[in-house]
C-alpha cells in the first residue's frame, strides 16, 4: 500500500509511528516509494542538482546541471568524484590504528586491538561528515561497496527514465 | 505436471519406496534433473494446485505451519535442557520425498537446510537399500561433513508414509548442552580435528516401530556427559516429529494425497519465485562488496590445545560480492575467503548457505513461506578448501558460529545499500552481534552430578542500527529469532553460579545516528561446584560487526575472571563485595575490592577449560550492535538519555557525539544545547584537520605493504587468502599496484600451516557420495 507523503518525512527523519513502522515491515512493500523519497529529498538539499540515487543520509548520486554529468556528492555540496569511481578514494581518511586513539571511541578493553583491526573514518573535505566507517585488518584495500546498475533499476523495475547522463571523458 | 507419479512407467522394475513406485535416488535424479532443465523447482513451469484451486493451496499451508510450529511450542516443554525450553533452541521441518524443506516452524530455522542435507545424504547413499528406510523408522544425525551446523545440533529424522509408500519426511533438531567433546559444553573449544568434537552420528537408524534401539539408548547416554538432558531432548524431537506425522496423515485422510503431493513440491517452487519478486521489489540491481573477519587468538597461553600446528594467532576472512542481476536473480561469491583451520570453527556449506535464510526471514523474505525455495533461487559460491566448504574431513565444527555470524553480518550492509537506496528505509540494518560470550564448562554440578553448562544468555546480544532508529538492546541473537535471555533463577537452577550482577553493558552497542543496541553483563559467582571448570568463547581482539554510512563497529569483548578472591572473608564481615557490571574496564571498581586475587582481564575472549572454585568470578559480557550514521547527528537528547540510562559512559558523549551534558545534585545528566552546538562544530574542524586525504593515505599504507609491516597474523590472513583466491590477490596488486616481485605465503612468514597443501575430503572415503548444493 501507498504512504502519504507525511509518512516518508518521517520514516527519513526517524519519527515514524510504531504502528505505520510495523506496516512497512510486515505488508507487501508500496513501489511508489522511490519517488516520493527522492522528492522529499530532493527539496531538503540546497542545491539543484537532480538526485539521481541516494547512497547515505547525506551522500548521493547526482545529475550536473550545466554538465549532466553524474556525480557523488556530499549533502554541503561537495563532490567526490564521478558516479563510476569509488567516492572514499577522494574523501579525507582518519585511521585510528593505535591504542590510544581506538580508545577515543571505546573504553579499554573494549576497543579492538590495533595490530589485528583498524578503524578508517572517511570525511567530507568540506564539511567533516563522516560518510563512512570501515573495520579492516591493516593492508585492506579501500572497498567499493556498492556499484548500482541505474539504468536497469529506472528503466526496467520502476518504468522510470533513466535521467541524462554524459559519461566524463 | 513433472511431479506427478510414473507407476505405469515403471512396471516391471524394481519398486522404489516413493510414492509411484520410484527409489529415493531416482525421484531426486528427476526431479534435480528437470529443475536444471527448466529452472523451476521440479519443472514446475506452472503451479497446478496454487492456480486452480488457490484457498485449497493456502490452506494446505496455514494447516500445516501452524501445526508445525505448534509441535515446537508443544514438544519444548518435554525438554529438561534451558538452552531448548528456555531459549528455544529447536525447530521441525517438513520435507517432501527428495528432501526439499516444504515449511518449517519458529526457533533455530538455519536447520532448514541442514536436515533436508541429510535426507539427501541418506538418498545419495542408498540408505533406501542399507539400512532400510521404513514406516515409523527413527534416523539421527549430527555430522557436520554432511551439513549440519555444529555436533551439538542433534536431528531426528522420520519418514513419513502413506498406503505403504513415502511421501515425505519430518526432522526436528534440538541444541544440546554437551556432545561428549574434549572439552565440557555443547560448543568447545579445545579440540582441534573432529576427533574431538564428540559424538558424532551419520544418519544412523536409531529405532523402528517408534521405539528407540535399546544399544542406541545405552551407547548414546553415555557419550555425553548430561545424559539426562540428552534423553530428554530426544524424547522432545521424536514427540514433535511424530506430532507433524500425525498431522500430515490427517491432512490427507482430510484433502487427498494428490492435493498434499502437489502442495508439496509447489510450495518449494512458490518460494523460489517469492524470492525472486522480493529482490525485485525492495533492491537495487548492481553489485555489493563487504567483508568479514573474526579472531582466532590461539598463541595465548590460556589456549591449550593438543597440537603444536595450532598454536598461532590467525584471523578469519570473509570478502563477500552481492551480484543482483535485472531478472531478479542473484549470486553471492566468497572469493578470497580463509582456509578452514586448526580449531573449532568451520562450516559445512549447507550451515553457510542455510544460515543465510534465518537472516533474510528477517528482511528479504519475512513470510511463513519459508523453505528451500530460497536456496534454488540463489546461486552461492564457496571455493573448496574456505572455512565454511572445508576439503578436509579432520576439520572440527564446534562453535561454527564463531564466524558464521561475522562472516553474514557484513552481508547486512550490503543489502542495506539497496534497501536505503530506494527509500525502504525500514528494512535498513547495520548488522548483527557478534553473538558472545558463550559461557561454558563443566565438572560436578549442585547436585553432585556429572554436569556441562552453556549459558545461552547470548541468545539476547544487542542489534544493528537501522536507518530509522537505535538497535534494540539486549534482545535477539541472529540465529534465534525467537532468543532470549533466560530467567536468572533458572539458570541458577541449571548451574552451580550464583548471579551477583545483570546490567546493560555500557558502550557495547556502537555509536552512530543511531547507536547499535547495547548487550548486557553478568556477575557469576561459583557455588556449590566440585572439580569445576569454564571457558570463554568470543571475539575479543576485532569488532567483526562494522557499523553503516558513519556509523561505527560494535564495542569487541574481553575477559574477566577472579581465582582467589577472598569473598567467603569479605561476605562474613560484610565489606563491599563486586556487584552489579564491570560498568567501565577502562577504570575497574572489583578488583580494588578484591586484595591478592588472580584476576585475568584481558583481550583474551577465547580460552580453554580453567579450573574454577567456589568464590571465584567470571564475567559473562554480551556484545552490542553496530550503528548507523554520523553520530554527530544523533539528537542530542537521546545521548543525554543513554547516559541516564546507563548505555553510555560519561566521556563518550563529548567525544563521540558533540554533546555537552551536565551532571546535577541528583547524579541525572542534562543537555547544554549551546555548548553541545559549539562541540559539534568544532568537530567538523578537527576532523578535517586530523584526517589526511585517501590519496596521501594509501601512499603510506603501500609502503608497509612493500616492507611487509604487519603482524603475522595479519600477513597470514592475507597469505592464505591469496593461496585459494587468485581473483582477490589480483585485486590485492591491482589496487597496491605492487611490482611482480612482491609476493606473500604462509612459508616465508614462519608460521605452522598444516592443511595447507595436504588434504583429504570426506568424499574420498570408500562408498560415499556426498552432494554438493553449491559453485565450488
Amino acid at each position: 500500500m501507498a504512504y502519504t507523503r507525511a509518512k516518508i518525512a518521517d520514516l527519513i527523519d526517524g519519527k515514524i509511528d510504531h504502528d505505520t513502522l510495523h506496516q512497512m515491515l510486515s505488508t507487501p512493500k508500496d513501489p511508489e516509494r522511490f519517488q516520493t523519497y527522492i522528492e522529499i529529498l530532493q527539496e531538503r538539499v540546497q542545491w539543484d542538482e537532480k538526485i539521481v540515487l541516494p547512497l547515505g543520509p547525506k551522500l548521493y548520486i547526482v545529475q550536473q546541471k550545466q554538465t549532466k554529468r553524474w556525480t557523488v556528492r556530499c549533502e554541503c555540496g561537495h563532490d567526490f568524484c564521478d558516479w563510476r569511481e569509488n567516492w572514499k578514494l577522494h574523501a579525507r581518511i582518519n585511521v585510528r590504528d593505535t591504542a590510544e586513539k581506538l580508545e577515543q571511541i571505546y573504553p579499554r578493553l573494549m576497543a579492538p586491538t590495533s595490530t589485528w583491526q583498524v578503524l578508517r573514518e572517511y570525511y567530507c573535505p568540506e564539511c567533516g561528515t563522516l560518510h563512512d566507517v570501515e573495520a579492516p585488518t591493516p593492508w585492506y584495500p579501500v572497498i567499493r561497496d556498492f556499484e548500482p546498475d541505474i539504468d536497469t533499476f529506472y528503466k526496467d523495475w520502476l518504468g522510470l527514465p533513466v535521467p541524462e547522463r554524459v559519461e566524463a571523458a | 505436471m513433472n511431479v506427478n507419479v510414473r507407476s505405469r512407467e515403471l512396471e516391471g522394475s524394481t519398486r522404489g519406496i516413493v510414492r509411484g513406485g520410484e527409489t529415493l535416488k531416482e525421484h531426486r535424479d528427476r526431479l534435480m534433473e528437470a529443475t536444471k532443465r527448466t529452472k523451476h523447482y521440479a519443472g514446475l513451469e506452472k503451479m497446478e494446485l496454487r492456480d486452480s484451486q488457490p484457498i485449497l493451496y493456502n490452506k494446505l499451508f496455514s494447516r500445516l505451519r501452524a501445526g508445525v510450529v505448534d509441535a515446537r511450542e508443544t514438544a519444548k516443554k518435554i525438554a529438561a535442557s534451558p538452552i531448548v525450553e528456555q531459549e528455544g533452541e529447536l525447530c521441525f521441518t517438513l520435507y517432501n520425498a527428495a528432501g526439499d524443506s516444504i515449511l518449517t516452524s519458529t526457533g533455530i530455522i538455519i536447520h532448514v537446510g541442514t536436515m533436508g542435507a541429510a535426507i539427501k545424504y541418506m538418498i545419495e547413499n542408498n540408505w533406501e537399500q542399507n539400512p532400510g528406510v521404513r514406516d515409523r523408522d527413527i534416523f539421527c544425525n549430527n555430522d557436520s561433513l554432511i551439513g549440519n551446523v555444529h555436533p551439538c545440533d542433534i536431528h531426528t529424522i522420520v519418514p513419513i508414509f502413506w498406503e505403504g509408500e513415502l511421501i515425505g519426511w519430518v526432522g526436528g533438531v534440538t541444541h544440546v548442552i554437551d556432545t561428549g567433546a574434549v572439552g565440557p559444553g555443547s560448543m568447545a573449544t579445545g579440540q582441534i580435528q573432529r576427533f574431538g568434537d564428540g559424538y558424532s552420528i551419520t544418519c544412523r537408524k536409531v529405532g523402528e516401530n517408534d521405539t528407540l534401539f535399546r544399544d542406541w539408548l545405552h551407547e548414546s547416554q553415555r557419550m555425553v556427559r548430561t545424559t539426562r538432558y540428552w534423553m530428554l531432548d530426544e524424547r522432545t524431537r521424536i514427540a514433535g516429529c511424530h506430532m507433524i506425522r500425525k498431522l500430515v496423515e490427517e491432512v490427507i485422510s482430510e484433502e487427498g494425497i494428490e492435493s498434499y503431493w502437489k502442495f508439496a513440491y509447489e510450495a518449494v517452487e512458490h518460494g523460489r519465485l517469492g524470492l525472486q519478486n522480493r529482490i525485485k521489489a525492495m533492491t537495487i540491481p548492481g553489485k555489493y562488496r563487504q567483508v568479514g573477519f573474526v579472531d582466532v587468538p590461539y598463541a595465548h597461553e590460556d589456549v591449550r590445545v593438543p597440537s603444536d600446528f595450532a598454536k598461532l594467532d590467525t584471523i578469519m576472512h570473509a570478502p563477500s560480492e552481492i551480484t543482483i542481476r535485472g531478472d531478479g536473480t542473484w549470486r553471492l561469491d566468497f572469493e578470497g575467503s580463509s582456509r578452514w583451520g586448526w580449531h573449532t570453527y568451520n562450516a559445512h556449506q549447507v550451515s553457510f548457505t542455510s544460515g543465510i535464510w534465518v537472516m533474510m526471514t528477517q528482511t528479504l523474505i519475512p513470510s511463513e513461506m519459508i523453505n528451500d525455495g530460497a536456496a534454488y533461487g540463489t546461486e552461492f559460491r564457496l571455493p573448496k578448501g574456505t572455512w565454511m566448504n572445508p576439503d578436509d574431513r579432520r576439520v572440527a565444527f564446534s562453535y561454527s558460529w564463531h564466524f558464521l555470524v561475522s562472516a553474514w553480518t557484513a552481508l547486512w550492509r550490503g543489502l542495506s545499500r539497496s534497501y536505503f537506496g530506494r527509500g525502504y528505509l525500514e528494512e535498513v540494518n547495520a548488522g548483527n552481534a557478534n553473538t558472545s560470550n558463550w559461557l561454558q564448562g563443566g565438572g560436578f554440578n549442585q547436585y553432585d552430578e556429572i554436569h556441562a553448562v552453556n549459558s545461552f544468555e547470548c541468545a539476547a546480544n544487542g542489534t544493528g542500527a537501522t536507518a530509522v532508529g537505535d538497535g534494540l538492546s539486549h534482545a535477539a541473537a541472529i540465529w534465534n529469532p525467537e532468543g532470549d535471555m533466560g530467567d536468572m533463577e533458572i539458570w541458577e537452577l541449571a548451574e552451580p553460579l550464583i548471579y551477583l550482577g545483570r546490567q546493560i553493558k555500557s558502550n557495547s552497542g556502537g555509536a552512530g545516528k543511531y547507536r547499535g543496541g547495547c548487550g548486557f553483563e553478568s556477575l557469576r559467582l561459583v557455588w556449590n561446584a566440585k572439580d569445576w571448570t569454564m571457558f570463554f568463547m568470543g571475539n575479543g581482539h576485532i569488532s567483526s560487526d562494522w557499523g553503516l554510512m558513519g556509523g561505527y563497529p560494535a564495542a569487541s569483548g574481553y575477559r574477566f575472571a577472579a581465582h582467589k578472591t577472598g569473598l567467603k572473608e569479605l561476605i562474613a564481615n560484610g565489606s563491599p563485595l563486586p556487584l552489579g557490571g564491570d560498568t567501565d574496564p577502562e577504570n575497574p571498581v572489583w578488583d580494588g575490592l578484591l586484595k591478592d586475587a588472580v584476576i585475568k582481564r584481558d583481550k583474551q575472549a577465547i580460552t580453554t577449560e580453567e579450573m574454577f572454585a567456589d568464590y571465584d568470578l567470571y564475567l559473562n559480557y554480551m556484545r552490542g550492535g553496530p550503528g548507523f550514521g554520523d553520530p554527530i547527528d544523533r539528537a542530542p537528547q537521546s545521548v543525554v538519555d543513554d547516559l541516564n540510562g546507563g548505555y553510555l559512559l560519561e566521556r563518550f558523549a563529548a567525544r563521540i557525539y558533540g554533546v555537552v551534558a551536565v551532571k546535577g545534585d541528583d547524579g541525572a545528566f542534562t543537555l547544554d544545547a549551546a555548548a553541545t552546538d559549539a562541540r559539534r562544530k568544532a568537530i567538523r574542524k578537527e576532523r578535517i584537520s586530523n584526517s589526511v586525504p585517501t590519496e596521501e593515505w594509501l601512499t603510506g599504507e603501500r609502503e608497509k605493504i612493500l616492507a611487509k609491516d604487519a603482524a603475522t597474523q595479519v600477513q597470514q590472513m592475507f597469505a592464505a587468502s591469496f593461496k585459494l583466491g587468485p581473483r582477490f590477490e589480483q585485486e590485492f596488486r591491482s589496487f597496491w599496484k605492487l611490482p611482480e616481485s612482491w609476493t606473500l605465503t604462509e612459508e616465508e612468514i614462519g608460521v605452522p600451516h598444516y592443511g595447507s597443501h595436504y588434504s583429504m575430503d570426506v568424499s574420498e572415503l570408500p562408498d560415499v557420495k556426498t552432494v554438493q548444493f553449491v559453485e565450488e
